[in-house]
């Protein structure tokens, strides 16, 4: 098993803290379906074959960035290579900060099966990426069903500070896990921006919970610009509880 | 933020996003730092196909660098050209813009970069 980044940094008061969702992404993209599958996509075949471009691999919200610490830290057992690009976005300033240190931590202690990090960027989903410019993007979404989506963060809230009020941090957690009717508002929108952000051979792994009808999700994937243009399986799952799987991954691709 | 992250970003306005002055965004009272990296050809030679040529020369000017060549160099260029090599590899790998603004030169929005972090929320007239 490849070793869980160190987050022993992160202020989980306000920063999510790693749990069985993040563990599950971990497990999955580092299972051998997973990691023969983005490697024939993304390595090149030999290496004095023509170069292949370096792949961007995206985490969207991050929290703690124990996920993308850990794809950076281990890109090549998962793709194959070293030569991998990874970033992050996330709304919440403490969350940049705290995957910002979690990859060069993790980086650090693994430098010779590292990609390269880039940085954390704040901001709303894929709002500022390039069209086309994504190859793997990974989402542990805000997917708890709730009356309302939270605010975003005030501009109070963009920042670092050293103080922040309970409101202030009790605001910042609850946009990690509240995801408005069906947990689906913030992962809706999401799934809207892939065939725009995602390359010819982009990939995206999703988290879904049972309570956002995932067959139902993965159903609206498969239709988007027509039959059989998209792809969507799950490639992951938390095991079932009752005969429902709690936790799954879904995969999307072209 | 590294500096190679200006070449995958551009600005966070819809309406932008189709029209070529959004990019790339333009850096403004950049305070610029640099991290100590080894040098890596085989990586550069591997990012250079991903990167967009024309908007890192623009970057490169814009920070204050060295001008770079009308077009991008093959791998074949890169590995003979020592001079290049460094040249790259410090702008794209090695600095980080720690402070400052982008600016689209599309609507003139300026996203505040602070503590090395580049903030791309919106206003909410603006979303």
């Amino acid at each position: 098993m490849l070793p869980t980044p160190d987050t022993s940094h992160v202020p989980y008061q306000r920063v999510y803290e790693p749990a069985e969702d993040s563990f599950l992404l971990l497990d999955t993209l580092s299972s051998p379906s997973e990691t023969a599958f983005l490697s024939s996509r993304f390595a090149s075949p030999s290496p004095s074959s023509s170069p292949s471009p370096a792949p961007l691999v995206l985490e969207v919200g991050p929290g703690s960035g124990v996920v993308i610490a850990f794809l950076t830290a281990h890109a090549s057992t998962i793709f194959g290579s070293t030569h991998v690009l990874t970033t992050a976005i996330d709304v919440s300033p403490f969350a940049c900060a705290a995957t910002n240190l979690t990859v060069s931590k993790a980086v650090s202690e693994n430098a010779s099966t590292s990609g390269f990090w880039t940085s954390a960027t704040q901001g709303d989903l894929v709002s500022p990426f390039r069209p086309g410019s994504v190859d793997v993007l990974v989402f542990n979404p805000p997917y708890v069903p709730t009356p309302d989506l939270p605010a975003p963060p005030p501009t109070g809230l963009q920042a670092l500070k050293e103080k922040t009020t309970f409101e202030e941090d009790s605001h910042l957690l609850e946009l990690t896990y509240a995801g408005g009717r069906d947990g689906m508002e913030t992962t809706d929108r999401l799934i809207e921006a892939l065939p725009e952000v995602l390359s010819e051979r982009g990939v995206a792994y999703i988290l879904l919970c049972a309570q956002n009808k995932p067959e139902e999700v993965k159903g609206r994937i498969r239709a988007m610009g027509g039959e059989g243009k998209w792809k969507a399986e799950t490639v992951g799952t938390s095991g079932k509880q009752a005969g429902w799987e709690k936790l799954q991954i879904v995969r999307v691709w072209r | 933020m590294k500096v190679m992250t200006l070449n995958f970003l551009t600005c966070a306005v819809k309406n932008c996003k189709s029209s070529n002055d959004s990019f790339p965004l333009h850096p403004k009272e950049a305070e610029l730092a640099k991290d100590d990296i080894e040098i890596n050809p085989q990586l550069l030679i591997n990012v250079l196909p991903r990167i967009d040529w024309a908007a890192l020369r623009t970057t490169s000017t814009e920070l204050g660098f060295p001008t770079l060549p009308e077009q991008p160099p093959s791998p074949e260029d890169l590995q003979s050209d020592e001079a290049l090599l460094k040249e790259l590899h410090e702008l794209l790998m090695e600095t980080q813009m720690m402070e400052g603004k982008l600016v689209c030169g599309h609507c003139g929005h300026e996203y505040a970069v602070k503590n090395g972090v580049a903030n791309f929320l919106l206003p909410s007239h603006l979303v």
